[in-house]
């Protein structure tokens, strides 16, 4: 009860803490690529001339308010048409709109242009991470998941937030700077939108369609986007970072991924023991399957089915595997067959098959996944 | 006309009719379908006014208090929906059934009982509506927008929503077709088109626009059913069809819609500067044809509403250009609203502030959409909560304030009592200052890049949000006051009794044929106008 209170407090007090003055931001995100520039000139621009034309009309608003009131014992006066007048106030608008559109033209046509790029990279949107497929240029072949890492507890309010609270993945996207990196970007169940405001891009993620854009960041550093275009219950949870890097520790990064990536090659055909899938399992239950069943695996009711006790999770192995890699079409649950390795896929059944109030005791081999994908 | 007149009282004519609730339901009288549309409309907004407390409430804070994302995702996605149509169009319906007859001078609309089956078709309609919140998986949780391919992931609400929606775009296309008919058909004799009301004219044009386009919504929706239960594949990428499709089709319908959620509030305000300026319109024919150019610009514009889809560099330029071009008439209504308050004798009563608040905020809202409309800048602000600040900008500051302005201006005529002033005053001041403080702070939070539709955000956006959240309380609160106003006017019918024409400015029919309250049946025999 006195931990409720004080929570209560807190929340009341929060306008006047330090945390929530740091967080006054008003404009658009310093930008770092040639585009955002422009786009940060051509917005002020536009504020500008918006400013102008407000003031000025409002002005000649508040003046005749002002003067021609009746209590001031101002006399209607009856004039009500004059077509010169008229032709003017549609004329000058008209001008200053063209005035407008001429630079907004010329950063259109250079933010459209992805010819040629050093990098290209594939961005796909899934329910709710994305995947990055280094397609072309150096570091091609890389592949990775990248999941927020904000953790549950500092959602649900029982623990501090970090800095970068909604704005942290697990594997941040690299590239280095002052290179020209094309995104593909598409999406594997709903429309979702890649997004990172310093650099001006922001591209759908249509799934079936391949779209793309470009940026070429001038300075090193990490950069932050969110998924724009709302893709379901969890839209505000898949946050997009990118570390710009100079291009000696990009090569080192990219010997490093291949390092990985060799060494991850696991055997399929290796026998696992319960403890060690149920280990691994429960780290993958906690980055993917969290957001909807819980941690408890209650899930969602009337939304997202309970696994705890749920008849698929206790019932014959075959359909448990099938649902996990082939997910279930027309609802969030994913073919995560796609997503994820055989490994993973084996272990996170184990572990749910052998959490909560499941007691089945099976365990799952990663050569049974294999054979059930579609 | 004496004889017209002479009558009096409200109720000496319906004798013949039924009465308590039945007279409401099988009425086929103008002024009581009129009456029916704005209690409903009323008890929509407090409906989807309600909603945006709980989405304000989720956000006053980083972190997730009140509600699960999908839940808070069924929220917004509900405010939209029930705002747009459930409370802000039939409310313009409203007051086109109560004015367009008096307005000239006929004696009803032109299909009484097609009149009383467009209004009741509308309760169905919303208890399908809002009762998808009850059903598993619980209402839509796609956007107001229902992009596909989102949408076949969601319960059996989509499906009462689409069925909602198309019963309420039957509705308002039998409602534009009485419009346009009553119009054209039953004008007094000597009023010519263009010597109609202004808001006559704002509602001529919104039927026609409506017509045009809730076809359209009725098709993109009708494909997303059967893209969810009969196998077809319109949106469905795996088997053909294309995403995007549902947005060009669903923009096509959603930008005419935002004219007309505007159009008939522009011919509001047009009656009001007028007679509180005690001065004529400012050039007339062209407010006319101002918003005839908004009207057939509105079909050029919609894919400014999807400059991130990926579309090709010169469609992106068309869209820009075109949208832009918009600012042009709309610029000139603002001109001449200006110059029609220009060397004239101003007074400020409630209707009056509204109509100036309205031009003020409105205005507002239209710079934003300029500036929305740079491609380039666009792409920073698409789906952001800047875009939120924009819609909310020209369709609170904008829809709303006119209905509260036509309100004030209109109720002693409908109720031959004066509302009361002074608690008016406060809730124009209370709306204005609370609005402005919810809204104002979101072009912040979305040029700092905070998108919309997001239950939980970073920690920069937190100050702006709170500030937001206690000005959405506030506005809330007021229009509490605004029940209240009236209930008194109406139900409990207080207030000095109004004089045939309290505004001595306004030289429309309703106030200078008509007693107030004007009698259950007007203009038997039609006035000569010349």
């Amino acid at each position: 009860m006195k931990n409720r209170t004080l929570k209560l407090a807190g929340w009341l007090l929060l306008p006047f803490s330090g945390e929530a003055f740091a967080a006054w931001e008003h404009n658009l995100q310093p930008p770092v690529t040639r585009i955002a520039t422009d786009i940060y000139e051509l917005h002020m621009l536009m504020l500008g001339i918006c400013f102008v034309v407000f003031v000025g009309v409002f002005g000649v608003m508040f003046y005749s308010i002002y003067k021609h009131r009746r209590s001031v014992g101002h006399q209607a006066e009856h004039f009500h048409e004059n077509t010169t007048v008229e032709i003017i106030w549609t004329i000058i608008p008209f001008l200053v709109l063209i005035a407008m559109a001429w630079p907004a033209t010329k950063t259109l046509l250079a933010l459209k242009d992805t010819s040629s790029p050093d990098i290209t990279i594939k961005a796909t949107g899934y329910q709710w991470k994305w995947g990055y497929d280094y397609l072309k240029g150096e570091g091609e072949g890389i592949s990775f998941l990248s999941n927020l890492s904000t953790p549950q507890d500092q959602i649900a309010g029982d623990a501090p937030k970090d800095e970068h609270y909604l704005l942290e993945v697990d594997n941040h996207l690299v590239v280095p700077v002052g290179k020209k990196v094309r995104i593909l970007t598409t999406a594997n169940d709903v429309i979702h939108s890649w997004s990172v405001p310093a650099f001006g891009v922001k591209q759908d993620a249509i799934p079936g369609f391949v779209r793309d854009a470009w940026f070429r960041a001038d300075k090193e550093g990490t950069y932050r986007g969110q998924c724009s275009e709302l893709c379901g219950k969890d839209h505000g949870f898949m946050p997009i970072v990118v570390d710009v890097v100079s291009p000696d520790k990009y090569t080192a990064w990219v010997a490093e991924q291949k390092k990985q990536s060799a060494a991850a090659a696991e055997d399929p055909n290796k026998k696992w023991t319960l403890a060690e899938l149920r280990a691994r399992g429960e780290k993958v239950y906690s980055t993917t399957c969290i957001a909807c069943h819980q941690a408890n695996g209650k899930g969602v009711p009337n939304a997202f089915p309970s696994l705890d006790g749920s008849k698929i999770v206790n019932g014959p192995k075959a359909a448990h595997i099938n649902i996990v890699t082939n997910g279930k079409p027309g609802t969030a649950m994913a073919a995560f067959g796609k997503q994820m390795s055989d490994t993973d896929i084996a272990a996170v059944i184990t572990y749910e098959r052998n959490a909560w109030s499941n007691k089945t005791g099976d365990v799952i081999q990663p050569s049974e996944i294999g054979s059930a994908k579609k | 006309m004496s004889a017209v007149i002479g009558h009096g009282h409200a109720h000496d004519d319906h004798e013949h009719q039924p009465s308590g609730l039945m007279r409401w339901v099988t009425t086929t009288n103008h002024k009581d379908i009129g009456t029916l549309y704005l209690w409903f409309s009323f008890t929509m907004f407090l409906v989807g006014g309600t909603l945006a407390m709980g989405i304000r409430a989720e956000l006053f804070k980083p972190g997730l208090q009140f509600w699960h994302p999908e839940f808070f995702n069924q929220l917004t996605s509900m405010h939209g929906l029930i705002m747009v149509f459930g409370a802000i169009m039939p409310a313009f319906v409203g007051f086109a059934n109560w004015q367009i007859p008096m307005m000239i001078g006929a004696p009803d609309m032109a299909f009484a009982r097609l009149n009383n089956w467009s209004f009741w078709l509308l309760p169905v309609a919303a208890l399908l509506l809002v009762s998808s919140f009850f059903v598993p998986g619980g209402a839509v949780a796609a956007g107001w927008t229902l992009y596909a391919p989102l949408t076949t992931q969601m319960g059996p609400g989509m499906d009462m929503a689409i069925f909602a929606l198309h019963i309420m775009g039957a509705s308002s296309i039998m409602g534009s077709i009485n419009i346009i008919t009553t119009i054209l058909n039953m004008r007094a004799p000597g009023m010519t088109l263009m010597k109609m009301p202004l808001f006559v004219w704002g509602w001529l044009i919104t039927a026609y626009l409506l017509i045009a386009v809730m076809p359209v919504l009725a098709g993109a929706i009708t494909m997303v059913l059967t893209d969810r239960h009969f196998g077809t594949s319109f949106f469905n990428a795996a088997g053909g069809g294309d995403p995007v499709m549902f947005q060009h089709i669903f923009w096509f319908f959603g930008h005419p819609e935002v004219y007309i959620m505007i159009l008939p509030g522009f011919g509001i305000i047009s009656q009001v500067i007028p007679a509180f300026a005690r001065k004529p319109l400012f050039g007339y024919s062209s407010m006319v044809y101002a918003m005839a150019s908004i009207a057939i610009l509105s079909f050029i514009v919609w894919a400014h509403h999807m400059f991130t889809v990926g579309m090709p560099v010169v469609g992106m330029l068309f869209f820009m250009y075109a949208t832009v071009l918009i600012a042009v008439p709309t610029g000139v209504k603002v001109f001449n609203w200006l110059a029609t308050m220009w060397r004239g004798s101003m007074t400020f009563e409630t209707p009056m502030l509204f109509a100036i608040g309205f031009i003020f905020v409105f205005s507002m809202g239209g710079f934003t959409g300029l500036i929305l409309a740079i491609a380039p800048v666009d792409i920073q602000l698409q789906d952001t909560y800047y875009v939120v600040a924009h819609f909310h900008y020209v369709l609170v500051a904008g829809s709303l304030f006119s209905l509260f302005a036509g309100f004030y201006f209109w109720v002693p005529k409908w109720t031959g009592r004066m509302y009361d002033e002074t608690l008016g005053k406060w809730h124009f001041w209370l709306s204005m200052i609370f609005f402005n403080l919810t809204f104002f702070p979101m072009h912040f939070l979305g040029l700092a890049g905070m998108p919309r539709r997001i239950p939980d955000y970073a920690l920069q956006f937190a100050s702006y949000n709170e500030v937001a959240s206690i000005g959405a309380f506030g506005f809330g609160l007021a229009q509490i006051l605004f029940l209240w106003i009236i209930l008194k006017v109406t139900v409990l019918g207080r207030g000095e009794r109004a004089p045939q024409r309290p505004w001595e400015g306004a030289d429309t029919l309703e106030w200078t044929h008509l007693p107030s309250p004007a009698p259950y049946h007007t203009f038997h025999e039609q006035p000569v106008v010349k």
